[in-house]
């Protein structure tokens, strides 16, 4: 399969994860082994990580989970530059992405905990005690309104008229 | 409510008005729009919000007092706009003082063209399964429209023979639409060389709707106009609306040989005087920043396109590949219904709204419009519906 109908195939999936490589085949007019043969060759070389949904917990009672934004300032250190430090952070399970950043601060890290003062501890007896780490500003996050493309409360009434010309 | 007795006595209404059938689609509006969860594919638009940055653009312009008229054939950078757009995609050269129009959808467009040239009794080659529109307006500008049909095996591409086998001494002008609407058929160059030899040679003029045709599959689009005997015959019909998403915004546009062009701005300026600003603006919007999202747009219908194609004929029903527009148009000829009679019973079994073909002119009987422009979550179980619905047939 070609780069672009292997960027093509990823769009759909990334679009609808729960696409079945039959509905791809059609779209794509291509067979459906070949699909499913692309498929499995790119969850193994980890092109495509995971097939997870995307939740509106705004909507779930009781979830409970606050998030935070974290500007992390550190050193980078001597050959492992940023990502051995990037590595001590995100394996902590709190952990929810990591991201280099150009800018004012180096990383920007999304906590989750069950309430503000579980981020709050979080943050300063394990993120600011890192040795490497020399600043923490914490940012709560107070509402979600579009993640990844995805408009979360977003009218999808379809306005046209039932049949036109 | 009760009605006031009339009281003139002669016959209130033109008798050309009196000719014209009321549109065929108009009962199953009202019959789907009574229902509930009716699946619809029965529209002809996108399903496809216009993207944001155009919505802002107009309403910033509104917000700055845009609200006046304009000149009218259109504002003058939109005009430039549409020729450069033109000239990048399609490989058109127009000049933007003189041979493009502005106008309320490809719609008007389309009543302009055929009044700045027909005389009373002139008749005009309506090239079908068409736009619903060609035939009633052509006889609303005094014309005569004679029919000619396309057929499935011809993928519904019109042939010179099948053009010539209709001309007479009356004979005015040829109107058609490609990629089609319903059919989603397309006419390559060579195809369009082959008709052009016979326009050519009959002295025709051509009103070539081509609203959808930036909705190509395959191939890219090739304008009638791009071919340079044509150029001079043709009035180049096209707008906003399909490819760009922007349906109620009524923009389209006319391109075509001065004198034409002129004549249809002095329809126009007494009839309309102008299309609206707040669409104008939003229109140049489109063309300066909107190509990309319209190029996403067609990747997306191209995807649903193939899938249902290949569904349809995967639960039995035999339907050509169309190549561009946005609707799939499959024989049902095999259920021994009539298009009607398949629309009318799917409606009220499945609760799944198409368009009976023969709402686009005789040829379409024995077909159904469905558009691909809904979600494929929508497509998928409007297909499990048709499916249910013709195994009961069986």
């Amino acid at each position: 399969m070609s780069p672009e109908r292997i960027k093509e195939l990823l769009h759909l999936l990334e679009e609808n994860g729960n696409l079945k490589p039959k509905t791809i085949a059609s779209m794509m007019d291509l067979p459906e082994e070949e699909i499913s043969q692309t498929i499995a060759r790119l969850e193994k070389e980890r092109v495509i990580v995971k097939y997870p949904a995307l939740i509106n917990w705004n909507k779930v009672e009781d979830h409970g989970n606050v998030r935070a934004m974290i500007e992390v300032k550190v050193t980078p250190q001597r050959d492992v530059g940023f990502d051995d430090i990037a590595a001590r952070i995100y394996k902590f399970p709190e952990v929810k992405s990591v991201y280099l950043m150009s800018g004012a601060y180096d990383l920007s890290v999304v906590i989750e905990g069950k309430s503000l003062q579980d981020v709050a501890l979080f943050v300063s007896q394990k993120l600011a005690t890192i040795d490497p780490v020399i600043s923490t500003a914490t940012h709560f996050i107070l509402k979600k309104y579009k993640h990844d493309g995805v408009i979360f409360d977003e009218d999808e009434e379809d306005k046209r008229m039932i049949i036109t010309p | 409510m009760r009605h006031q007795t009339q009281t003139s006595t002669k016959s209130r209404l033109s008798q050309t008005i009196q000719s014209i059938p009321p549109s065929g689609i108009r009962r199953f509006f009202d019959l789907a729009s009574a229902m509930d969860d009716v699946i619809s594919m029965g529209v002809g638009e996108p399903d496809f919000v216009t993207p944001w940055n155009v919505r802002e653009a107009s309403i910033f312009s509104m917000e700055r007092g845009y609200t006046t008229y304009t000149s009218n054939s259109g504002l003058p950078e939109l005009r430039a706009e549409i020729t450069a757009y033109l000239a990048d995609e399609f490989r058109l050269n127009y000049d933007p003082e003189q041979e493009i129009i502005v106008t309320v959808g490809a719609s008007e467009a389309i009543d302009l063209a055929l009044r700045a040239i027909l005389d009373p009794g002139d008749e005009v080659l309506v090239v079908e399964p068409c736009y619903v529109s060609y035939d009633p307006v052509v006889r609303l500008a005094g014309g005569v429209p004679v029919t000619v049909p396309t057929y499935q095996d011809q993928d519904f591409k019109v042939t010179p023979e099948d053009l010539a086998s209709k001309i007479t001494s009356r004979t005015k002008a040829v109107i058609f639409c490609f990629p089609n609407n319903p059919t989603g058929s397309i006419m390559t160059r060579q195809e369009l060389e082959a008709i052009a030899a016979v326009i050519e040679s009959h002295d025709l003029l051509v009103i070539a709707d081509e609203i959808y045709a930036e909705l190509t599959y395959d191939t890219r689009h090739v304008s009638l106009c791009n071919l340079p005997q044509m150029r001079d015959r043709t009035v180049m019909i096209s707008g906003f609306s399909k490819a760009f998403a922007m349906t109620g915004w009524r923009i389209g546009y006319a391109c075509g040989p001065q004198d034409i062009i002129q004549a249809m701005i002095k329809i126009h300026q007494y009839t309309m005087l102008c299309a609206p600003i707040m669409g104008q603006k939003a229109a140049i919007e489109a063309l300066k920043n909107g190509r990309e999202e319209k190029d996403k747009m067609v990747e997306s219908y191209r995807q649903r396109r193939n899938y249902i194609v290949r569904a349809f004929r995967e639960i039995g029903l035999d339907c050509h590949q169309p190549q561009g527009a946005f609707y799939a148009f499959p024989s049902i000829r095999s259920t021994g219904l009539s298009s009607t009679e398949f629309a009318e019973q799917l409606i009220l079994e499945e609760k799944v709204a198409v368009v009976p073909g023969n709402v686009f002119g005789e040829s379409g009987e024995g077909y159904i419009r469905c558009t691909y422009a809904i979600s494929l979550e929508q497509l998928e179980q409007a297909l499990e519906r048709i499916d249910r619905f013709l195994h009961r047939r069986v």
